[in-house]
């Protein structure tokens, strides 16, 4: 293999304009299987949530969850798609271990949902995307491959089948070639990723944890000299499970199908695999070796045909549109547009939301999420979804601080002890003793000594300069280890030394 | 009651019900008739001694308790081995299911234990429901109770000898192409396929899922009907199952009655590559049917002369996508690919499934890949659903001028173990008449018209009824049923050779 250096970002989209397409799978939050009646939650002990249907059994027939449906139709009307009269299930045949049935019960020239379309914001400019299609499939069960350095097939001394996920109720959904985006185009994507997944949210039909698999991007990127060219040949990117990665993936096949291009290269046509931890892809799946998946129309189930009436009382469940919802929060909570767009470009919107219903206020909720959270999460390369601490307990900490039993210096202690998995804020505060002394009669004692230790910062004081008193506040503070109230302080030492 | 095994399921019922006679000795006097005659026969893969017995116990407890019983309760039955069937081996007749003891009951099944019918165990198949012979069964043929060097038709082919061999008074079956009603006439007996949706699937092993359906298998039109009945109605776990009441097919055989029925001769059955004998004795019953008051009507279904084309299309593409679940991973068979050391999942699955499929199942499924391959599915998959609609239509049509369609079941009697094992167009054509119906959906019902003159052998008649009108089979069978048997003096199958009982 050769090492060939990448042409930098700035350079592969001044030389080339990016196409995109993205695939989205949702996972709905149905209680049960798309096509039985066994459960869907996430985490149970492998295998136990299984039965003749989804592993598969000769002579087992799927049933349609109407649920699932349900959550596809809405999921299609929030993407301003049309919902077909009659639309059928189809088989996508191909082996798979992890596939009982060796083929997935998919959607093909039917899909229930097709041509809608949503728009998304980056940095204040809109851009439409137009959706090709929804469609209601299962999903497969997990292999685990053990012995091998990667946890991937390849060198794996053995694999394990897990059948718990098999089918699970997926919506994939489909874009159509997403242009004009230019230099934009990975944040486009990522805001795209990060738009479906509020609205997922906003619906209700779907968990969208990325890390957990609930919500997954396939990331389609090609290049051409410029935006009047025919498309070139794409590359399909799997395995991007965060949006960071949306962004960053893209970024990458951009500047890797540039070098090629620039170097008088093909793109080859293939699936490619994301590698997190070192940030590049490598290929998977060539469309030379591609399956034919030879689908035809799954003669187990019976069509689906959605009368006119329940789409519209389908429709009526509907969200507001998130743009609509975002004017009125920011209209509610009083940001301004620039700390709006922040919130929104932070996933935070519906984190501040919750925190706010939780009863903190919204500039309170809004400098934690887009602050200290989002500062923690970035280091930890997670969404700020994805951070183990709830808007309810981002609201009860600002809540300790407005009763004055943290200050923020604590309250970021505390923050820490729930993101360790300590427990509630309560709990952490409990258990590494970080309330602030409140107990006048412990900060007297700590007040007087600094002042008996520091006369002439005392004198300036008494003389009026109560600018001063940082410096014994700070002495007060260390000695109290940083459990107090530094306002508290500042009014003792002014009252001792009759400068208030 | 040294004659328990010869009496219908109806009568057996009647004595069950009269306290004339224990379920404990209908069950066991036919388990000793399995093991005296199954020897030779061959119709059972695996017989369930302790299972058929404890039912049979459980019933009479019930009944001397007083409790209302269904009206088969009691009465034994022989289940083909294509549905799945709880802590019984259930091989679907292939190798690559050898051993295989399912963890549930299919529907079916499950209707017959609840009605309280000893199953006496499963019957012999082609591998997958795949022939017209019993003869592609992994386990070996079936031979016919009329003469043991000849087929017993297929694929339910132990169903209907189990019948025949009076080895149980009671068999069901399935049939995607004629798999009931083709056995059905060359062993003398009586075969019902439903209308596609009267009967639930869930847990039948598919063959072809837009095609298969279970049905009875019997001595007699109102065994039959009273078997249907206990078997048939919607069932939430088969979505293709139609929510509607069940034709009263009972009723119909107890009102049977032709006069002022319309009958349609379907032209295109018929003809060349029908067997004279069988010809011959589908023109008797034509005219016993019009000396019964009903009005014989030729109609023309042109579409029929490419069911078989068609079917050979559709079945296959089908099959091959049911039959990929057969890969070693998670049940049955598993084989180790020869000089591998560190073999990969996709090798031992080909190798399991070049070991555990037989050859007519491997050109099926050969055969159904290349009809679904992008490229050539306009040509073959998607043209075969097109004219599948217009063969529909063909009934459709004929429905509007009469009340149900007759043909032969069948274009020849049994013929010899071994004759078309090689010739699989051969095997094929003796679906020729069954599969318009099964492509349509369409309820059809097989009964004995008597012997071919040729052979001696017997040969059977169709009734085709649109669908969901299945009542109208039984109406119209039932009725010539009692025409033929008084012409005969007796059942048909009273003429068929005693076999020798091994001890």
């Amino acid at each position: 293999m050769t090492v060939t250096t990448l042409v930098s970002y700035e350079d592969a989209v001044a030389e080339y304009d990016p196409v995109l397409g993205l695939e989205v799978h949702v996972e709905l939050n149905t209680t049960s299987k798309m096509f039985c009646g066994c459960s869907t939650e996430f985490g149970a002990e492998p295998n136990t949530q299984v039965c003749p249907v989804c592993l598969g059994l000769p002579g087992a027939l799927p049933v349609a969850n109407e649920r699932g449906v349900e959550s596809a139709i809405r999921i299609g009307l929030a993407l301003n798609c049309s919902i077909a009269e009659w639309c059928r299930f189809a088989r996508k045949n191909y082996f798979y271990p992890d596939m009982p049935k060796n083929f997935q019960t998919s959607q093909y020239d039917e899909p229930i949902a097709f041509d809608g379309w949503t728009e998304v914001d980056v940095d204040g400019t809109t851009y439409r995307i137009e959706i090709e299609r929804a469609h209601m499939e299962e999903d497969t069960g997990k292999s685990l491959h053990v012995g091998g350095a990667t946890g991937r097939i390849h060198g794996a001394e053995h694999s394990l089948l897990d059948y718990n996920r098999a089918g699970v109720p997926l919506i994939e959904i489909v874009t159509k070639p997403i242009e004009g985006t230019g230099a934009m185009a990975p944040e486009v994507a990522r805001a795209y990723v990060t738009h479906l997944r509020e609205l997922m949210a906003a619906l209700g039909v779907s968990d969208v944890r990325m890390e957990q698999g609930s919500l997954r991007c396939d990331a389609n990127v090609s290049l051409r000299p410029d935006s009047q060219s025919e498309y070139g040949l794409r590359t399909e990117t799997k395995n991007v499970n965060s949006l960071r990665s949306v962004e960053r993936a893209l970024r990458y096949e951009i500047c890797r199908q540039a070098t090629l291009l620039s170097e008088g290269g093909r793109v080859t046509q293939e699936t490619r695999h994301w590698h997190e931890d070192t940030g590049v892809t490598t290929p998977g799946r060539s469309k030379e070796q591609a399956e034919d998946y030879r689908y035809f129309p799954e003669p187990d189930l019976v069509p689906v045909a959605p009368s006119r009436e329940w789409v519209e009382a389908l429709r009526a469940t509907l969200p507001e549109p998130p743009s609509q919802r975002r004017s009125r929060l920011q209209e509610a909570w009083g940001f301004s547009d620039l700390e709006m767009r922040d919130a929104a470009a932070a996933g935070a919107v519906p984190l501040i939301e919750a925190t706010v219903e939780a009863g903190a206020a919204p500039q309170s909720a809004r400098k934690w999420w887009t602050g200290e959270l989002a500062r923690r999460a970035n280091a930890d390369g997670v969404e700020l979804m994805e951070l183990p601490i709830t808007p309810a307990q981002v609201a009860e900490v600002q809540d300790l601080i407005d009763a004055g039993r943290l200050n923020d210096k604590l309250a970021r202690q505390v923050i820490d002890g729930v993101l360790a998995w300590e427990g509630s804020p309560e709990e952490v505060v409990r258990t590494r003793g970080l309330e602030v002394v409140s107990d006048d009669a412990a900060l007297g004692a700590a007040v007087d000594q600094a002042i008996a230790d520091n006369p002439d910062v005392a004198d300036k004081i008494r003389a009026g300069k109560t600018a001063a008193a940082g410096a014994l506040i700070g002495v007060v503070m260390k000695q109290m280890r940083g459990q107090a109230d530094a306002a508290r302080v500042r009014e003792l030492i002014l009252e001792r030394l009759g400068a208030d | 009651m040294a004659d328990l095994i010869k009496r219908t399921a109806a009568e057996l019922a009647d004595l069950l019900a009269a306290g004339e006679v224990s379920s404990v000795e209908v069950t066991q006097a036919h388990l000793d008739r399995i093991a005296a005659v199954d020897g030779a026969v061959h119709a059972f893969l695996e017989v369930d001694v302790e299972g058929a017995l404890r039912t049979a116990a459980d019933v009479d407890a019930r009944r001397a308790a007083g409790d209302t019983l269904p009206p088969l309760a009691g009465v034994p039955i022989a289940v083909k081995d294509v549905f799945v069937t709880k802590g019984i081996v259930t091989t679907c007749g292939s190798k690559i299911l050898e051993g295989w003891v399912p963890p549930y009951d299919s529907t079916v099944v499950h209707r017959l234990r609840a009605a309280g019918l000893p199953i006496l165990g499963k019957t012999n198949m082609d591998e997958f429901a795949m022939g017209s012979s019993t003869e592609h069964s992994a386990y070996g043929p079936t031979h016919n109770p009329w003469d043991l060097d000849r087929i017993p038709g297929g694929s339910g082919g132990g169903s209907s000898a189990a019948v025949a061999a009076y080895e149980a008074p009671l068999a069901v079956g399935t049939d995607t192409g004629g798999s009931i009603r083709q056995p059905g006439a060359v062993t003398g007996t009586v075969g019902v396929k439903p209308t596609y949706g009267g009967v639930s699937r869930y847990g039948m092993i598919a063959l072809a899922s837009s095609l298969d359906q279970a049905g009875p298998v019997t001595r007699t039109v109102l065994d039959a009907a009273l078997l249907h009945e206990t078997i048939a109605g919607h069932d939430p776990r088969d979505s293709t199952s139609i929510d509607a009441p069940v034709p009263p097919v009972v009723e119909a055989v107890r009102n049977a009655d032709l006069s002022g029925l319309r009958v349609g001769v379907v032209r295109e059955l018929g003809g060349e590559g029908y067997q004279p004998g069988v010809e011959a004795r589908f023109d008797d019953a034509l005219k016993l049917i019009t000396s019964a008051g009903a009005e014989i009507v030729e109609v023309s279904c042109p579409h029929f002369t490419y069911g078989l084309a068609t079917y050979y299309l559709i079945l296959p593409g089908e099959a091959s996508s049911n039959l990929a679940r057969f890969d070693a991973m998670r049940y049955g068979l598993r084989i180790f690919p020869d000089g591998v050391a560190e073999p990969t999942a996709e090798q031992v699955m080909s190798a399991t499934r070049e070991a555990g499929f037989g050859q007519e199942v491997k050109r099926r499924i050969i055969l159904g890949t290349y009809a679904l391959s992008s490229g050539y599915w306009d040509a073959y998959y998607g043209s075969a659903q097109k004219v599948r609609t217009l063969i529909r239509r063909d009934f459709d049509t004929a429905f509007e001028q009469v009340d149900v369609l007759v043909s032969p079941t069948a274009p020849t009697t049994a013929f010899p173990i071994g004759a078309k094992i090689d010739d699989p167009l051969a095997m094929y054509l003796n679906d020729i008449a069954t599969i318009p119906a099964s492509l349509a959906g369409m309820p059809g019902l097989s009964l004995p018209s008597g012997l071919a003159d040729e052979d001696g052998l017997p040969a059977g008649i169709q009734v085709l009824a649109p669908a969901m009108a299945d009542d109208r089979l039984y109406r119209v069978a039932a009725a010539l049923e009692a025409i033929l048997v008084e012409q005969w003096g007796g059942p048909l199958l009273a003429q068929a050779p005693e076999l020798e009982v091994a001890r």
